[in-house]
């Protein structure tokens, strides 16, 4: 055991120097990207992820269109220089695939496609960085993006990865710990408590699920309470620059909405 | 504005640092005070986000941007609540233009399909130019022939600008356009801005002539097209109707100064929309001023310490 990393040491902490159901830092970018209707980005960690949403928009193939409801799109395209060692993975790639795939039927059910009938919704993914829970940090991402975009939610999707080291669990895996401990994607909607993804790709123990599975949904609340924040100031910005424009006001509050408008 | 008022909400923590008042309370206090409305509205008890419960479904009539679910009017968009009686609507603070009959809209034709051109104005679809909503050369009333849709190209190409007005809706929300005044028609002698829809407000006019030597559409899909001066005298049309001029896709002469002047007027909209203030034609003009005042060229306002300049100047003046 001497050459490995020791997963959880005995004070209890981890090899990021994290406790057991500690979350890594996160950082959440909301500032428009091009021309795109709404774009974030996102990072749990050293894990970085740059989600753009165009639409609803017209369906550029006839054949995609659904006449009751609006398409959804993922693409999702890995930065060779994301991890470690240098990778070229091609788009057609088995693994990026499932993946997109992944995520569209997490937000099938959740964005409120029957308001947008013959339309499209694209969701471009742009991982940059990967340090573990890639899979947590794009729903996060496509989460604000699609707010940001003002496309229609029944709530927020909000995911969160945990793991089993022997008998102890453990809450947002590095890449490290995901190589070596079984793991579990889910994905919640804070408000009803349902759960939109459930996925695994390692083998887990069965008694050891319920324990993993009620931790993450629980540290989903913990993030959404992170998303909601960063929702709201970007919600209050966007406001304050607008009133501060027209409507002819008192100074005070002027200087208020100037000084919150130059941090874009 | 007076209308607005916040919901009798249980309050959780969301609301945590704001104040809560009893409806009746809040509207006395927003008719006393008007000045302080607008920190009251930026102060977060107006904003809301996806998932959050705003009132009883029973109580209130659920709008757009919203749904019902256990008897709750649920949030399903960021941005700001808003109450008309019984109604509660929640305004998304960016999103797609959202048409309705009688706006005035700039597109670009995306695709040229039998009797009809398909144009792409910033909605969630394609909206549909009809052959027979255009004015056609040779009388402004007249029977639409064979001949006019075998040459359709001629009136409008794909990739050509115009502006026209929301005539009426299809069954699955695609808007009907129409181009039968004589303001409406091809665009051409300038260059086109996009910004988010939502800083277009609705205009006694959205055509602006600036003193600059400059015109302005505002379309309020967010699309705006600045171009050349034209003289009332010298509009195409009237009597005439020079269908040669209306189609037209050669540029006039445009002058040095005028170029100048377009690309001053482009760029003031671009950095006004990266700081989301809303668009006037007065706040246009004031920041038109400066901008010659500061004796900069029209790129010069594209870096960041000129554009927050120029806006703090102009919101302070207002």
């Amino acid at each position: 055991m001497a050459s490995r990393v020791e997963i959880l040491n005995q004070g209890g902490f981890r090899s990021d120097g994290r406790r057991q159901y500690e979350l890594r830092d996160m950082s959440i970018d909301l500032s428009p990207q091009g021309t795109a209707d709404g774009a974030a980005v996102v990072a749990h960690g050293l894990t970085q992820v740059m989600v753009s949403v165009f639409g609803p928009r017209e369906a550029k193939m006839r054949s995609q269109t659904i006449h009751d409801r609006a398409n959804i799109n993922v693409e999702l395209n890995i930065a060779a220089f994301s991890t470690g060692e240098r990778r070229k993975r091609s788009r057609g790639d088995k693994r990026i695939l499932e993946m997109a795939a992944t995520i569209k039927s997490t937000f099938e059910p959740v964005v409120q496609t029957n308001l947008y009938p013959r339309c499209q919704i694209d969701i471009y993914v742009q991982v940059l960085q990967q340090d573990g829970g890639l899979l947590q940090t794009c729903v996060n991402a496509t989460t604000l993006a699609l707010i940001n975009a003002g496309i229609p939610l029944l709530d927020f999707v909000c995911a969160v990865t945990g793991g089993v080291h022997s008998t102890s669990p453990l809450l947002d895996l590095t890449l490290l710990e995901e190589n070596d401990i079984p793991h579990v994607t889910v994905a919640v909607m804070p408000k009803t408590a349902k759960v939109t993804l459930v996925t695994m790709e390692t083998r887990l123990h069965v008694d050891r699920f319920e324990e993993i599975f009620r931790l993450a949904a629980d540290a989903g609340k913990v993030v959404h309470a992170e998303m909601k924040s960063a929702v709201r100031a970007r919600t209050g910005t966007l406001v304050a620059a607008m009133g501060a424009g027209p409507r002819a006001g008192a100074g005070e509050t002027e200087k208020d909405g100037d000084g919150r408008m130059n941090e874009y | 504005m007076i209308t607005f008022t916040s919901f009798p909400l249980p309050s959780e923590d969301a609301f945590n640092g704001t104040r809560q008042h009893h409806p009746d309370v809040a509207e006395e206090i927003m008719i006393d005070l008007d000045d302080e409305q607008d920190q009251w509205e930026a102060g977060g008890s107006k904003l809301t986000y996806p998932g959050e419960a705003l009132t009883s479904s029973q109580a209130y009539m659920r709008g757009h941007g919203t749904y019902v679910d256990n008897e709750e009017v649920i949030a399903s968009v960021a941005g700001t609540i808003e109450r008309v009686n019984k109604l509660v609507t929640v305004r998304a603070i960016r999103t797609r233009y959202n048409p309705e009959v009688g706006d005035l809209v700039v597109g670009r034709i995306t695709e040229v399909q039998p009797r009809r051109w398909k144009v792409d104005a910033n909605s969630r679809q394609d909206a549909v130019l009809m052959l027979s909503s255009v004015n056609l050369p040779g009388g402004v009333q007249r029977r639409k022939l064979e001949s006019d849709e075998l040459q359709m190209r001629t009136f409008f190409e794909e990739g050509d600008l115009l502006v026209a007005e929301v005539q009426a809706f299809f069954s699955d929300g695609a808007m009907s356009l129409h181009t039968r005044s004589l303001k409406y028609g091809k665009l051409r002698n300038g260059q086109l801005v996009t910004i988010p829809p939502i800083l277009v407000r609705r205009l006694k006019s959205h055509f602006i002539a600036l003193p600059c030597g400059v015109d302005l559409i505002l379309g309020l899909n967010g699309y705006i097209w600045v171009s050349k001066h034209v003289k009332e005298s010298e509009q195409e049309g009237e009597e005439g109707f020079d269908a040669e001029a209306v189609y037209s896709n050669q540029n006039d002469t445009i002058d040095e100064s005028t170029r100048a002047a377009i690309s001053r007027v482009t760029n003031i909209i671009r950095v006004l929309a990266s700081h989301f203030v809303p668009l006037t034609d007065t706040l246009l003009l004031e920041a038109y001023e400066w901008t010659v005042d500061q004796e900069g060229g029209a790129k010069d306002l594209l870096q960041e310490d000129v554009g927050d300049a120029l806006v703090a100047t102009i919101t302070s003046r207002l």
